[in-house]
């Protein structure tokens, strides 16, 4: 009887933390954001619902069979029960992955418009590089051999090609706010993964892929860039910023940037 | 006899059995001391904890621990909890020792393999936990070991060298120990099951390790392979999950070809079947003990084992769900996404039913059943954040935060375990003859309750934060500061959680010298464990649930009575 007591007492307890919010999502910034939250929400409920109903069901059944003496009856079962139990979880599941898989073709399906600026987007221990393509609007190409970090060449861009002379690379990511960008994953040595929170959006760079994540952030501002994917000892430091500028101060920074390449 | 043919290296599946769980004892008590180590250290980072600098000199210089000690001890951690433990226990432990004796069977079939397939798994403890003293130190890329990190060597990181070889091949050799294993539990429960147990008779527990077996057998062939590909990948030159142009280190590898997407693949198709390896086995425990102690008998039998087949097969169509954010094609995520969540119908099958069992029950609330009915609602729990991750676009944030660490702690880890102490305290009594304290059981249980709610549900909340898992240190973003309040709660109430097992180890050492001496059969239940040793084979006439009988003599029958009259 005590332990119905306390399975009720830790139910309603699991279920008020998720209701307070005290720790909780961090505002979004894209249209995509607001989705996922309210998907989520979505999802809150129902499992909630469904958590606090079975978690005091299981308490009631202790509490009202507990041992009195009574004589137990004899059940082996109900064929029309499992039926109509199968058929109701497979319809909630079912309408579960119907109901979010909007979302995630949203993200990955929709398909890159060459107007989207691209950025490269790179991973290696520990820190993140991006590159701009420039006033040409052209990657120049790269060679791994030519990486140096402290002479400025995070991507290994060799001096004699043209496109890659005007290419910006920086250690922070800039994007104009309202537009699409297509972020190029790369990683050049292990697993990292690029995740913003207030875009709500994760993706893997994996070595030897090219992996093209379209965001689009909303609301300026400056975010943390957090790496999800265990790359090594200094995995908890890997660390960069959003910084989502209004559109036009957008362009007067890359245009500049450019003249300076120049 | 010597004492080395009857207690080492014996071949009787009573003495293996026990061999297994004082191995997976050990095995769980140093995974646990690893995550109260890692706790203290995620709380107090900066502080000189003195132990620390007693069991690490170099790594802990100062009593700071280092990233890659921290990460090295997580890695230890995990493989210990799910191999050596959550893979041990119920299946190498409790389905030896009570497999033939549920069936009516004399031994397994291949008493000698049983016994090579324990000493290879003691094996492969030994040489993981060597890991530790090697140089450079255990090995720090996650029980999962993803390359290219875990392929490259020691350029990769302290304990990426020998620590890393050790790990790979400690889990080839676990890999072996468990086919034997698989194909020894296969092999009895299909020919050794004595007159008149139809495999339809058979109690629960038989068949859950009868589909664990299956599940070991397909999974562990290939993380076999896969071990060995890694192996070569490190030791050989080859590129099996190394592409063109790695830059580690400032160094530049000379390989190309390979796909580090390919070691994911073949890891989750093993990794996630393992996680039904891990409770399948306790399903059939919490079956039969909620059966035994609610004196009715299970509802849906036929329902049950066919969910058990429904889950183990559908379990090995479902990798991918491990994999949504990987860079594997986003089309593949929505199929698995599909089968991920259609496995949530035969789960919810099961709960439906132990639900069914007690209902109308005569409720016995003896320790042994508070942690089956704690099972339940755990798993339950467990599995509905499982709902939510299981749909890519919400795994897109999710996706290793600490809201995956709490999910797979509670699903995996806390029912399993739960499961598994169901198992002690209703079978103590015929493994050592001597009932276990209620008293104290009751007490370790009603704080580890509390305590695996207190420890897992806060790491949803950090995880909604966005909090990122594997990091040794949460002092570098700006937004974690607001989750270190959380993390010193989860810490406090893990060392309580930690603290109480105690309890339980000195419950059963007190056991074995003052517990009450148990009867043969002292839950009355109705499998043929509980009738007193005979040298006739015994023939069964009825099902493993006859609780309650109209019209019987008594409220059980055991499976070779043939009147209840």
């Amino acid at each position: 009887m005590f332990f119905a007591i306390l399975l009720w007492i830790t139910a309603f307890a699991v279920a008020a933390g998720f209701f307070v919010k005290r720790w909780w999502f961090p505002p979004p910034i894209s249209r995509h954001a607001m989705a996922f939250d309210s998907l989520f929400a979505a999802n809150l409920i129902a499992g909630g619902i469904i958590f606090l109903a079975v978690q005091l069901a299981l308490g009631f059944v202790i509490f009202r069979y507990r041992d009195r003496g009574q004589r137990a009856t004899f059940s082996t079962g109900s064929t029309r029960l499992e039926i109509i139990l199968i058929s109701l979880t497979a319809i909630l599941f079912l309408g579960a992955v119907a109901a979010s898989s909007g979302l995630w073709s949203a993200v990955h399906f929709t398909s890159m418009q060459s107007s989207d600026l691209k950025i490269e987007t790179a991973g290696k221990q520990f820190a993140w590089s991006f590159r701009y393509p420039g006033p040409d609007g052209k990657f120049g190409k790269t060679d791994v051999r030519l990486i140096n970090d402290a002479a400025g060449n995070p991507f290994g861009i060799p001096d004699d090609d043209a496109a890659g002379k005007d290419d910006i690379a920086t250690s922070a990511l800039r994007i104009p706010a309202g537009r699409p960008v297509q972020l190029l994953l790369h990683s050049h040595d292990v697993l990292h993964n690029f995740f913003v929170r207030e875009l709500r959006v994760k993706q893997d760079l994996v070595p030897g892929m090219e992996i093209p994540l379209r965001i689009q952030a909303d609301k300026t501002g400056e975010y943390e860039i957090a790496c999800s994917e265990l790359c090594g000892l200094g995995h908890h430091q890997m660390r960069s910023v959003l910084i989502v500028m209004p559109a036009a101060e957008f362009d007067a920074w890359l245009a500049q940037q450019g003249k300076r390449k120049q | 006899m010597s004492f080395l043919s009857r207690y080492i290296f014996s071949t009787n599946h009573k003495t293996i059995g026990i061999q297994y769980f004082v191995l997976a004892l050990t095995a769980a008590l140093l995974g646990t001391a690893l995550s109260v180590l890692m706790r203290l250290h995620l709380t107090y980072p900066e502080a000189k904890i003195r132990l620390f600098e007693i069991l690490w000199p170099n790594a802990a210089a100062g009593g700071v621990m280092t990233p890659e000690l921290y990460l090295s001890l997580m890695t230890m951690h995990g493989t210990i909890m799910v191999f050596f433990v959550l893979t041990t226990v119920p299946q190498g432990g409790f389905g030896n020792f009570f497999l033939p004796l549920q069936i009516g069977a004399e031994d397994m079939a291949f008493p000698r393999i049983n016994m090579l397939s324990f000493w290879a798994t003691a094996l492969a403890f030994l040489v993981l936990c060597s890991a530790f003293v090697v140089e450079g130190g255990a090995p720090l890329a996650g029980w999962t070991a993803y390359p290219p990190l875990s392929a490259v060597g020691s350029i990769a990181g302290p304990g990426m060298g020998k620590g890393m070889t050790l790990w790979v091949v400690s889990i080839a050799l676990f890999c072996a120990a468990s086919l034997m294993g698989a194909i020894n539990f296969i092999t009895t429960i299909l020919e050794m099951r004595t007159r008149g147990m139809s495999l339809f008779r058979m109690p629960l527990t038989c068949w859950a390790w009868l589909v664990t077996a299956l599940i070991s057998l397909f999974a562990f062939a290939v993380l076999f392979a896969a071990g060995i590909l890694l192996l070569l990948d490190r030791e050989a030159g080859t590129s099996f999950f190394l592409p063109a142009g790695l830059v580690i280190n400032d160094r530049i590898l000379d390989r190309k070809g390979g796909s580090p997407l390919l070691w994911q693949h073949l890891f989750w198709f093993f990794g996630h079947p393992e996680v039904y390896i891990a409770i399948l086995p306790g399903m059939g425990v919490v079956s039969t003990v909620l059966s035994v102690f609610s004196r009715k008998p299970v509802f849906g039998y036929r329902a049950m084992v066919w969910a058990m087949l429904a889950i183990g097969f559908l379990g090995f169509l479902v990798w991918g769900h491990h994999m949504f954010i990987s860079g594997m094609s986003p089309y593949s995520s929505l199929a698995f996404s599909v089968l991920t969540l259609a496995i949530g119908v035969p789960s919810a099958v099961k709960t439906f039913n132990w639900l069914g069992t007690i209902l109308g029950g005569r409720l016995h609330l003896e320790t042994a059943m508070l942690w089956a009915l704690a099972f339940v609602s755990v798993f339950v729990t467990g599995g509905l954040s499982g709902i939510a991750l299981g749909q890519p676009a919400l795994d897109m944030y999710f996706h290793d935060t600490y809201f995956v660490v709490g999910h797979f702690h509670i699903i995996m880890g806390v029912a399993a375990v739960f499961s598994i102490l169901a198992g002690t305290f209703y079978w103590w009594p015929k493994m050592t003859g001597r009932m276990l304290s209620e008293t104290l059981g009751r007490v370790h249980f009603y704080v580890t309750f509390l305590g695996v709610y207190a420890v897992f549900i806060p790491m949803h909340f950090a995880g909604i934060v966005g909090n990122p898992r594997r990091y040794s240190d949460f002092g570098q973003f700006e937004f974690l500061k607001d989750v270190q309040g959380l993390h010193k709660f989860i810490t406090h109430a893990a060392f309580l959680t930690a603290a109480v097992q105690l309890l339980f180890i000195f419950n059963l050492i007190w056991s074995l010298y003052r517990g009450k001496k148990a009867g043969d059969n002292p839950w009355n239940a109705t499998t043929l464990e509980w009738l007193p040793p005979s040298h006739q084979p015994h023939i069964v006439v009825r099902g493993a649930y006859d609780y309650s009988v109209p019209g019987a003599r008594r409220d059980f029958l055991m499976q070779n009575e043939s009147n209840g009259q």
